[in-house]
Protein backbone atom coordinates (compact mmCIF):
# COMPACT_ATOMS: atom_id res chain seq x y z
CA UNK A 1 0.00 0.00 0.00
CA UNK A 2 2.48 2.60 1.03
CA UNK A 3 5.11 1.79 -2.08
CA UNK A 4 2.33 2.87 -4.43
CA UNK A 5 1.32 5.80 -2.87
CA UNK A 6 2.78 9.73 -3.51
CA UNK A 7 3.06 12.41 -1.81
CA UNK A 8 0.81 15.29 -3.13
CA UNK A 9 1.40 18.08 -0.37
CA UNK A 10 3.71 17.65 2.67
CA UNK A 11 2.97 20.21 5.46
CA UNK A 12 5.01 23.31 4.59
CA UNK A 13 3.08 22.94 0.87
CA UNK A 14 0.06 22.47 2.75
CA UNK A 15 0.40 25.78 4.58
CA UNK A 16 0.99 27.80 1.24
CA UNK A 17 -1.56 26.51 -0.64
CA UNK A 18 -4.31 27.00 2.12
CA UNK A 19 -2.85 30.50 2.63
CA UNK A 20 -3.29 31.14 -1.25
CA UNK A 21 -6.98 29.98 -1.35
CA UNK A 22 -7.64 32.38 1.83
CA UNK A 23 -6.75 35.25 -0.19
CA UNK A 24 -8.26 33.66 -3.08
CA UNK A 25 -11.53 33.56 -1.05
CA UNK A 26 -11.31 37.33 0.02
CA UNK A 27 -10.54 38.01 -3.45
CA UNK A 28 -13.69 36.57 -4.87
CA UNK A 29 -16.03 37.84 -2.03
CA UNK A 30 -14.72 41.00 -2.50
CA UNK A 31 -13.52 41.54 1.53
CA UNK A 32 -14.72 40.00 4.09
CA UNK A 33 -18.29 42.22 5.00
CA UNK A 34 -21.03 39.07 5.44
CA UNK A 35 -18.54 36.39 4.75
CA UNK A 36 -19.12 32.81 6.70
CA UNK A 37 -17.08 29.43 6.24
CA UNK A 38 -18.89 26.42 6.58
CA UNK A 39 -16.05 23.14 6.72
CA UNK A 40 -17.62 20.19 5.86
CA UNK A 41 -17.18 16.94 8.58
CA UNK A 42 -15.06 16.03 8.90
CA UNK A 43 -11.76 17.48 7.17
CA UNK A 44 -13.17 20.70 5.57
CA UNK A 45 -13.83 21.96 9.07
CA UNK A 46 -10.32 21.63 10.22
CA UNK A 47 -9.45 23.53 6.75
CA UNK A 48 -11.65 25.82 7.52
CA UNK A 49 -10.47 26.85 10.66
CA UNK A 50 -6.79 27.06 9.22
CA UNK A 51 -8.25 29.56 6.34
CA UNK A 52 -10.45 31.75 8.93
CA UNK A 53 -6.41 32.02 10.96
CA UNK A 54 -4.89 33.06 7.44
CA UNK A 55 -8.03 35.75 7.26
CA UNK A 56 -7.08 36.76 10.59
CA UNK A 57 -3.63 37.24 10.14
CA UNK A 58 -3.93 38.87 6.56
CA UNK A 59 -7.10 41.00 7.43
CA UNK A 60 -7.03 41.37 10.53
CA UNK A 61 -10.57 40.47 10.62
CA UNK A 62 -12.23 36.90 12.60
CA UNK A 63 -14.66 35.55 10.30
CA UNK A 64 -17.55 33.53 11.75
CA UNK A 65 -16.77 29.43 11.16
CA UNK A 66 -19.40 26.96 10.86
CA UNK A 67 -19.45 23.14 10.65
CA UNK A 68 -21.75 21.19 8.13
CA UNK A 69 -22.60 17.35 8.60
CA UNK A 70 -24.13 15.97 5.35
CA UNK A 71 -25.14 12.44 6.45
CA UNK A 72 -28.67 12.73 6.76
CA UNK A 73 -28.87 14.60 3.49
CA UNK A 74 -26.88 11.91 1.39
CA UNK A 75 -28.56 10.55 -1.83
CA UNK A 76 -27.43 7.54 -1.48
CA UNK A 77 -28.46 6.01 2.50
CA UNK A 78 -30.28 3.65 1.09
CA UNK A 79 -27.87 1.53 -0.33
CA UNK A 80 -24.75 1.89 1.77
CA UNK A 81 -25.42 -0.73 4.50
CA UNK A 82 -24.81 -0.04 8.23
CA UNK A 83 -26.01 3.64 9.00
CA UNK A 84 -23.08 6.57 8.64
CA UNK A 85 -22.06 7.63 12.05
CA UNK A 86 -23.60 11.52 12.22
CA UNK A 87 -21.73 14.15 12.91
CA UNK A 88 -22.58 17.91 14.32
CA UNK A 89 -23.84 20.86 12.51
CA UNK A 90 -22.97 23.88 13.95
CA UNK A 91 -24.20 27.28 11.86
CA UNK A 92 -24.82 29.46 14.83
CA UNK A 93 -26.05 32.77 13.25
CA UNK A 94 -28.64 34.04 10.57
CA UNK A 95 -27.36 32.77 6.63
CA UNK A 96 -30.03 35.16 4.81
CA UNK A 97 -27.86 37.75 2.93
CA UNK A 98 -24.33 36.57 3.51
CA UNK A 99 -22.09 35.13 1.13
CA UNK A 100 -21.08 31.38 2.58
CA UNK A 101 -17.73 29.60 1.35
CA UNK A 102 -17.98 25.86 1.42
CA UNK A 103 -14.56 24.81 2.45
CA UNK A 104 -13.80 20.65 1.92
CA UNK A 105 -11.27 18.48 1.50
CA UNK A 106 -11.68 16.61 -1.60
CA UNK A 107 -14.23 17.44 -4.51
CA UNK A 108 -14.84 14.20 -6.30
CA UNK A 109 -18.23 13.20 -7.39
CA UNK A 110 -19.88 16.21 -6.45
CA UNK A 111 -22.35 14.71 -4.72
CA UNK A 112 -21.48 15.78 -1.11
CA UNK A 113 -21.60 19.09 -2.28
CA UNK A 114 -25.27 18.75 -3.79
CA UNK A 115 -26.22 17.89 0.15
CA UNK A 116 -24.13 20.80 1.42
CA UNK A 117 -26.42 23.24 -1.01
CA UNK A 118 -29.20 21.22 0.14
CA UNK A 119 -28.84 21.59 3.77
CA UNK A 120 -27.87 25.10 3.79
CA UNK A 121 -31.20 26.36 1.86
CA UNK A 122 -32.79 25.09 4.74
CA UNK A 123 -30.83 27.22 7.03
CA UNK A 124 -31.66 30.37 5.23
CA UNK A 125 -31.05 32.40 1.77
CA UNK A 126 -27.83 33.52 1.28
CA UNK A 127 -26.70 36.31 -0.98
CA UNK A 128 -23.95 33.74 -2.27
CA UNK A 129 -23.12 30.22 -2.21
CA UNK A 130 -18.92 29.77 -2.82
CA UNK A 131 -16.95 26.43 -2.89
CA UNK A 132 -13.08 26.33 -1.94
CA UNK A 133 -11.44 22.90 -2.03
CA UNK A 134 -8.05 21.41 -1.02
CA UNK A 135 -7.90 18.88 -3.69
CA UNK A 136 -10.02 18.72 -6.68
CA UNK A 137 -9.47 15.15 -8.22
CA UNK A 138 -11.67 15.43 -11.06
CA UNK A 139 -14.31 12.36 -11.51
CA UNK A 140 -17.43 14.77 -11.20
CA UNK A 141 -21.14 13.18 -11.68
CA UNK A 142 -22.90 16.69 -10.89
CA UNK A 143 -22.75 20.06 -12.81
CA UNK A 144 -20.82 21.18 -9.75
CA UNK A 145 -17.02 23.34 -9.71
CA UNK A 146 -15.25 24.60 -7.21
CA UNK A 147 -14.47 28.31 -6.99
CA UNK A 148 -11.07 28.05 -4.88
CA UNK A 149 -9.07 24.85 -5.67
CA UNK A 150 -5.78 23.94 -3.98
CA UNK A 151 -4.24 21.51 -6.37
CA UNK A 152 -5.93 19.69 -8.77
CA UNK A 153 -4.74 16.41 -9.24
CA UNK A 154 -5.33 13.91 -11.68
CA UNK A 155 -5.86 10.39 -10.25
CA UNK A 156 -6.16 7.23 -12.14
CA UNK A 157 -8.99 4.99 -11.95
CA UNK A 158 -9.23 2.90 -8.99
CA UNK A 159 -6.97 5.60 -6.95
CA UNK A 160 -8.01 7.85 -4.29
CA UNK A 161 -6.43 11.23 -2.42
CA UNK A 162 -6.24 11.21 1.18
CA UNK A 163 -6.06 14.14 3.28
CA UNK A 164 -4.37 14.04 6.96
CA UNK A 165 -4.41 17.10 8.78
CA UNK A 166 -2.92 17.27 12.40
CA UNK A 167 -6.19 17.91 14.62
CA UNK A 168 -7.58 14.22 13.73
CA UNK A 169 -4.34 12.45 12.09
CA UNK A 170 -1.66 13.75 13.68
CA UNK A 171 -0.04 15.06 10.70
CA UNK A 172 -0.70 17.69 7.70
CA UNK A 173 0.14 15.30 4.38
CA UNK A 174 -1.94 14.90 1.16
CA UNK A 175 -1.14 11.57 -0.19
CA UNK A 176 -2.34 9.84 -3.49
CA UNK A 177 -3.12 6.01 -3.23
CA UNK A 178 -2.45 4.13 -6.23
CA UNK A 179 -3.55 0.53 -5.43
CA UNK A 180 -7.65 0.10 -6.24
CA UNK A 181 -7.74 -1.66 -2.13
CA UNK A 182 -9.81 0.30 0.14
CA UNK A 183 -7.84 0.73 3.15
CA UNK B 1 -16.57 -2.45 15.51
CA UNK B 2 -20.03 -2.02 16.98
CA UNK B 3 -22.72 -4.05 14.89
CA UNK B 4 -25.72 -2.65 13.37
CA UNK B 5 -28.70 -2.34 15.39
CA UNK B 6 -31.22 -5.18 13.11
CA UNK B 7 -34.49 -4.74 12.37
CA UNK B 8 -36.20 -3.60 14.94
CA UNK B 9 -35.82 -2.19 18.46
CA UNK B 10 -37.68 -4.13 20.95
CA UNK B 11 -35.82 -3.72 24.14
CA UNK B 12 -32.66 -2.56 25.58
CA UNK B 13 -32.02 -5.98 27.35
CA UNK B 14 -30.61 -7.35 24.38
CA UNK B 15 -28.61 -4.51 23.07
CA UNK B 16 -24.89 -3.93 23.87
CA UNK B 17 -23.68 -1.62 25.74
CA UNK B 18 -21.71 -0.33 22.29
CA UNK B 19 -24.88 -0.69 20.02
CA UNK B 20 -26.81 1.83 23.15
CA UNK B 21 -23.67 4.36 22.86
CA UNK B 22 -24.03 4.31 18.85
CA UNK B 23 -28.10 5.14 19.51
CA UNK B 24 -27.18 8.26 21.99
CA UNK B 25 -24.38 9.36 19.94
CA UNK B 26 -26.14 9.50 16.92
CA UNK B 27 -29.29 11.09 19.13
CA UNK B 28 -26.75 13.96 20.26
CA UNK B 29 -26.03 15.67 17.05
CA UNK B 30 -29.53 15.40 16.01
CA UNK B 31 -30.99 17.77 18.88
CA UNK B 32 -29.74 20.66 16.50
CA UNK B 33 -32.33 20.13 13.89
CA UNK B 34 -35.22 20.79 16.22
CA UNK B 35 -33.95 23.78 16.79
CA UNK B 36 -33.31 25.42 13.25
CA UNK B 37 -36.16 27.56 11.49
CA UNK B 38 -36.81 24.59 8.88
CA UNK B 39 -37.11 21.75 11.57
CA UNK B 40 -36.73 19.10 8.82
CA UNK B 41 -33.69 16.79 7.20
CA UNK B 42 -34.35 14.90 4.47
CA UNK B 43 -33.73 11.38 5.81
CA UNK B 44 -37.05 9.16 5.59
CA UNK B 45 -38.40 10.98 2.41
CA UNK B 46 -40.20 8.48 1.28
CA UNK B 47 -40.79 6.23 4.27
CA UNK B 48 -44.00 5.77 5.95
CA UNK B 49 -44.10 5.06 9.42
CA UNK B 50 -47.39 3.91 10.94
CA UNK B 51 -47.89 4.99 14.41
CA UNK B 52 -50.03 2.12 16.02
CA UNK B 53 -51.21 2.64 19.99
CA UNK B 54 -53.44 0.43 21.43
CA UNK B 55 -53.11 2.21 24.78
CA UNK B 56 -54.01 5.74 25.69
CA UNK B 57 -50.82 7.85 25.09
CA UNK B 58 -50.33 11.44 24.06
CA UNK B 59 -46.26 12.45 25.14
CA UNK B 60 -44.84 9.19 23.83
CA UNK B 61 -47.05 9.35 20.78
CA UNK B 62 -46.28 12.89 20.09
CA UNK B 63 -42.64 12.66 20.64
CA UNK B 64 -42.51 10.08 17.71
CA UNK B 65 -44.48 11.73 14.95
CA UNK B 66 -42.54 14.86 15.73
CA UNK B 67 -39.10 12.51 15.12
CA UNK B 68 -40.63 11.02 11.91
CA UNK B 69 -42.02 14.53 10.44
CA UNK B 70 -38.41 16.15 11.71
CA UNK B 71 -36.86 13.03 9.42
CA UNK B 72 -39.44 13.79 6.60
CA UNK B 73 -41.12 10.60 6.62
CA UNK B 74 -45.07 10.15 5.87
CA UNK B 75 -46.73 9.55 9.04
CA UNK B 76 -50.05 7.68 9.99
CA UNK B 77 -51.62 7.40 13.36
CA UNK B 78 -53.95 5.09 14.50
CA UNK B 79 -55.16 4.96 17.75
CA UNK B 80 -57.56 1.52 19.03
CA UNK B 81 -60.84 3.18 19.72
CA UNK B 82 -61.32 4.60 16.04
CA UNK B 83 -59.99 1.43 14.36
CA UNK B 84 -61.26 -1.94 13.24
CA UNK B 85 -59.65 -3.51 16.26
CA UNK B 86 -62.65 -2.45 18.06
CA UNK B 87 -64.85 -4.36 15.79
CA UNK B 88 -62.45 -7.63 16.90
CA UNK B 89 -59.56 -7.67 13.85
CA UNK B 90 -56.08 -9.50 15.54
CA UNK B 91 -53.04 -7.60 15.92
CA UNK B 92 -50.97 -9.61 13.43
CA UNK B 93 -54.59 -8.69 10.84
CA UNK B 94 -54.28 -4.95 11.54
CA UNK B 95 -50.41 -5.25 11.18
CA UNK B 96 -50.64 -7.36 7.42
CA UNK B 97 -53.25 -5.04 6.48
CA UNK B 98 -51.41 -1.73 6.87
CA UNK B 99 -48.39 -3.62 5.14
CA UNK B 100 -50.31 -4.55 1.86
CA UNK B 101 -50.63 -0.50 1.59
CA UNK B 102 -46.57 -0.54 1.61
CA UNK B 103 -45.43 1.08 5.08
CA UNK B 104 -41.57 0.55 6.09
CA UNK B 105 -41.82 1.16 9.77
CA UNK B 106 -44.18 -0.19 12.93
CA UNK B 107 -44.17 2.08 16.19
CA UNK B 108 -46.24 0.22 18.21
CA UNK B 109 -47.53 0.69 22.23
CA UNK B 110 -49.25 -2.33 23.39
CA UNK B 111 -50.96 -2.99 26.62
CA UNK B 112 -49.34 -6.87 26.54
CA UNK B 113 -45.93 -7.40 26.98
CA UNK B 114 -44.17 -9.31 23.83
CA UNK B 115 -46.87 -7.72 21.93
CA UNK B 116 -43.87 -5.66 19.82
CA UNK B 117 -41.58 -8.59 19.46
CA UNK B 118 -44.68 -10.77 18.58
CA UNK B 119 -45.73 -8.11 15.64
CA UNK B 120 -41.71 -8.35 15.16
CA UNK B 121 -41.73 -11.33 14.07
CA UNK B 122 -44.56 -11.57 11.70
CA UNK B 123 -44.19 -8.44 9.47
CA UNK B 124 -41.54 -7.08 7.40
CA UNK B 125 -41.14 -3.77 8.33
CA UNK B 126 -39.24 -2.24 11.27
CA UNK B 127 -41.02 -2.62 14.56
CA UNK B 128 -40.13 0.56 17.40
CA UNK B 129 -41.87 -1.08 20.27
CA UNK B 130 -43.44 2.63 22.20
CA UNK B 131 -44.58 0.51 25.68
CA UNK B 132 -45.66 -2.91 25.80
CA UNK B 133 -47.22 -3.60 28.99
CA UNK B 134 -44.50 -4.12 32.01
CA UNK B 135 -42.09 -5.35 29.72
CA UNK B 136 -40.11 -2.44 27.92
CA UNK B 137 -40.49 1.17 26.71
CA UNK B 138 -36.38 1.33 25.21
CA UNK B 139 -36.92 4.87 23.85
CA UNK B 140 -37.76 5.96 26.65
CA UNK B 141 -34.97 4.32 28.75
CA UNK B 142 -32.70 5.94 25.67
CA UNK B 143 -33.77 9.53 26.42
CA UNK B 144 -33.11 8.49 30.56
CA UNK B 145 -29.66 7.74 29.37
CA UNK B 146 -28.66 10.41 26.88
CA UNK B 147 -29.96 12.87 29.62
CA UNK B 148 -27.94 11.64 32.25
CA UNK B 149 -25.00 11.42 30.01
CA UNK B 150 -24.98 14.90 28.73
CA UNK B 151 -25.45 15.91 32.76
CA UNK B 152 -22.60 13.33 33.74
CA UNK B 153 -20.45 12.92 31.02
CA UNK B 154 -20.35 9.22 31.55
CA UNK B 155 -22.04 6.91 33.13
CA UNK B 156 -20.06 4.52 34.40
CA UNK B 157 -19.97 4.45 38.54
CA UNK B 158 -22.59 7.09 38.50
CA UNK B 159 -25.64 6.02 41.38
CA UNK B 160 -29.00 6.14 39.43
CA UNK B 161 -32.09 5.06 41.70
CA UNK B 162 -35.29 3.94 40.36
CA UNK B 163 -38.15 5.51 42.92
CA UNK B 164 -41.79 4.37 42.67
CA UNK B 165 -44.14 1.39 41.18
CA UNK B 166 -40.95 -0.71 39.69
CA UNK B 167 -43.24 -3.57 39.64
CA UNK B 168 -46.16 -2.28 36.91
CA UNK B 169 -43.32 0.19 35.04
CA UNK B 170 -41.56 -0.86 31.57
CA UNK B 171 -39.66 2.14 32.45
CA UNK B 172 -37.99 1.11 35.47
CA UNK B 173 -36.96 -2.33 33.07
CA UNK B 174 -35.39 -0.33 30.17
CA UNK B 175 -33.40 1.90 32.45
CA UNK B 176 -31.85 -1.05 34.67
CA UNK B 177 -30.85 -2.74 31.58
CA UNK B 178 -29.34 0.47 29.97
CA UNK B 179 -27.87 1.64 33.27
CA UNK B 180 -26.32 -1.18 33.59
CA UNK B 181 -24.82 -2.08 30.15
CA UNK B 182 -23.49 1.25 30.44
CA UNK B 183 -21.24 0.80 33.84
CA UNK B 184 -23.97 2.51 36.44
CA UNK B 185 -25.00 1.36 39.75
CA UNK B 186 -28.80 1.08 40.00
CA UNK B 187 -31.34 0.94 43.16
CA UNK B 188 -34.70 1.25 43.22
CA UNK B 189 -36.78 1.97 46.30
CA UNK B 190 -40.45 1.98 46.88
CA UNK B 191 -43.12 0.44 48.88
CA UNK B 192 -42.23 -3.87 48.94
CA UNK B 193 -45.87 -3.98 47.10
CA UNK B 194 -44.44 -2.19 44.11
CA UNK B 195 -41.12 -4.15 43.72
CA UNK B 196 -41.16 -7.21 41.84
CA UNK B 197 -39.92 -10.08 44.10
CA UNK B 198 -36.76 -10.87 43.07
CA UNK B 199 -35.40 -7.18 41.95
CA UNK B 200 -32.33 -7.84 43.66
CA UNK B 201 -31.75 -10.53 40.55
CA UNK B 202 -31.21 -7.55 38.53
CA UNK B 203 -28.31 -6.52 40.17
CA UNK B 204 -29.91 -3.48 41.84
CA UNK B 205 -29.94 -2.61 45.28
CA UNK B 206 -33.49 -1.82 47.32
CA UNK B 207 -33.91 0.79 49.82
CA UNK B 208 -37.13 0.75 51.38
CA UNK B 209 -36.68 4.47 52.73
CA UNK B 210 -36.50 7.43 50.09
CA UNK B 211 -34.50 9.36 52.46
CA UNK B 212 -31.63 6.45 52.12
CA UNK B 213 -32.03 6.20 48.46
CA UNK B 214 -31.62 10.24 48.22
CA UNK B 215 -28.35 9.96 50.74
CA UNK B 216 -26.90 7.61 47.87
CA UNK B 217 -27.77 8.89 45.08
CA UNK B 218 -26.79 10.69 42.09
CA UNK B 219 -29.96 11.14 39.95
CA UNK B 220 -33.17 9.78 41.06
CA UNK B 221 -35.89 9.38 37.69
CA UNK B 222 -39.30 8.92 39.86
CA UNK B 223 -42.29 7.25 38.58
CA UNK B 224 -45.47 7.77 37.96
CA UNK B 225 -47.37 6.70 40.57
CA UNK B 226 -50.36 4.77 38.28
CA UNK B 227 -53.36 6.23 40.41
CA UNK B 228 -55.46 2.95 39.67
CA UNK B 229 -52.88 1.16 42.26
CA UNK B 230 -54.73 2.48 45.23
CA UNK B 231 -57.69 1.03 44.33
CA UNK B 232 -56.21 -2.30 43.57
CA UNK B 233 -54.86 -1.92 47.18
CA UNK B 234 -51.05 -1.84 46.24
CA UNK B 235 -50.92 1.39 48.42
CA UNK B 236 -53.09 2.94 51.68
CA UNK B 237 -53.32 6.14 49.97
CA UNK B 238 -51.96 8.96 47.64
CA UNK B 239 -51.31 10.81 50.90
CA UNK B 240 -49.50 7.75 52.77
CA UNK B 241 -47.53 7.26 49.83
CA UNK B 242 -46.48 11.12 49.46
CA UNK B 243 -45.46 11.15 53.35
CA UNK B 244 -43.13 8.73 52.97
CA UNK B 245 -42.19 8.08 49.67
CA UNK B 246 -42.70 11.73 48.22
CA UNK B 247 -39.47 13.45 46.53
CA UNK B 248 -39.63 16.54 48.73
CA UNK B 249 -37.42 20.02 49.21
CA UNK B 250 -37.51 18.85 52.31
CA UNK B 251 -35.99 15.54 51.86
CA UNK B 252 -33.26 16.92 48.91
CA UNK B 253 -32.24 19.73 51.11
CA UNK B 254 -30.87 16.70 53.31
CA UNK B 255 -28.70 15.22 50.37
CA UNK B 256 -25.11 15.11 50.60
CA UNK B 257 -24.37 16.49 46.67
CA UNK B 258 -27.23 17.55 44.56
CA UNK B 259 -29.23 15.26 43.19
CA UNK B 260 -30.40 15.11 39.62
CA UNK B 261 -34.39 14.45 38.93
CA UNK B 262 -36.02 12.57 36.31
CA UNK B 263 -39.34 11.84 35.77
CA UNK B 264 -40.83 9.89 32.25
CA UNK B 265 -44.41 11.90 32.74
CA UNK B 266 -46.77 12.62 33.15
CA UNK B 267 -46.51 13.52 37.12
CA UNK B 268 -48.60 13.70 39.44
CA UNK B 269 -47.52 16.52 41.60
CA UNK B 270 -48.00 16.14 44.98
CA UNK B 271 -47.86 12.37 44.92
CA UNK B 272 -44.92 11.01 43.88
CA UNK B 273 -43.59 14.51 43.31
CA UNK B 274 -43.70 17.68 44.84
CA UNK B 275 -43.97 20.54 42.26
CA UNK B 276 -41.04 22.94 43.71
CA UNK B 277 -38.53 19.70 42.73
CA UNK B 278 -40.49 19.12 39.49
CA UNK B 279 -39.91 22.88 38.39
CA UNK B 280 -36.52 22.89 40.33
CA UNK B 281 -33.05 23.63 39.47
CA UNK B 282 -31.76 20.15 39.40
CA UNK B 283 -34.72 18.86 37.67
CA UNK B 284 -34.05 17.60 34.30
CA UNK B 285 -37.93 16.82 33.17
CA UNK B 286 -38.26 18.75 30.06
CA UNK B 287 -34.44 18.10 28.97
CA UNK B 288 -35.98 14.57 28.77
CA UNK B 289 -38.46 15.35 26.24
CA UNK B 290 -36.31 17.77 24.32
CA UNK B 291 -33.73 14.25 24.44
CA UNK B 292 -36.94 12.07 23.48
CA UNK B 293 -37.49 13.23 20.10
CA UNK B 294 -33.57 13.04 19.45
CA UNK B 295 -33.31 9.83 20.63
CA UNK B 296 -36.31 8.68 18.20
CA UNK B 297 -35.04 10.28 15.28
CA UNK B 298 -32.27 8.43 15.92
CA UNK B 299 -33.85 5.02 16.44
CA UNK B 300 -35.76 6.04 13.26
CA UNK B 301 -32.52 6.84 11.47
CA UNK B 302 -30.47 3.74 12.48
CA UNK B 303 -33.63 1.38 11.47
CA UNK B 304 -34.32 2.49 8.08
CA UNK B 305 -34.24 0.03 5.69
CA UNK B 306 -32.60 -2.14 8.04
CA UNK B 307 -33.93 -6.36 6.49
CA UNK B 308 -34.36 -9.45 8.43
CA UNK B 309 -30.86 -10.79 6.92
CA UNK B 310 -29.11 -7.52 8.28
CA UNK B 311 -30.98 -8.31 11.82
CA UNK B 312 -29.97 -11.97 11.70
CA UNK B 313 -26.42 -10.69 10.93
CA UNK B 314 -26.42 -8.36 13.89
CA UNK B 315 -27.49 -11.28 16.39
CA UNK B 316 -23.69 -11.09 16.53
CA UNK B 317 -23.77 -8.84 19.01
CA UNK B 318 -20.52 -6.55 19.85
CA UNK B 319 -16.81 -7.78 17.95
Amino acid sequence: MSNASTIVLNARALERTVARMADEIVERADGTDGLVLVGIQRRGVQLADRIAAMILAHEHVAVPRGALDITLYRDDLQTVGPRPIVGKTELPWELDGKIVCIVDDVLYTGRTIRAALDELADFGRPARIMLAVLIDRGGRELPIHADVTGRLVEVPKGGRVDVCVTELDGTDEVTMVLSGEHA
Amino acid sequence: MTAPLGKDLLGLEHLTAGQITMILDTAEPLREISERTIKKVPTLRGATVVNLFYEASTRTRTSFEFAEKRMSADTVNIAIASSSVSKGETLVDTAKNLEAMRIDMVVIRHQSSGAAQFLAERIESNVINAGDGTHEHPTQGLLDLLTLRQRFGTLQGKRVCICGDVLHSRVARSNIWGLTKLGAEVAVCGPRSLLPTAIEEFGVTVFDRIEQAIEWADALNVLRLQLERMQAGYIPSLREYNRVFGVTRERLDRAPRDVLILHPGPMNRGVEIDSDVADGPHSVILDQVTNGVAVRMAVLYLLAGNTPALAEAAKGGDR
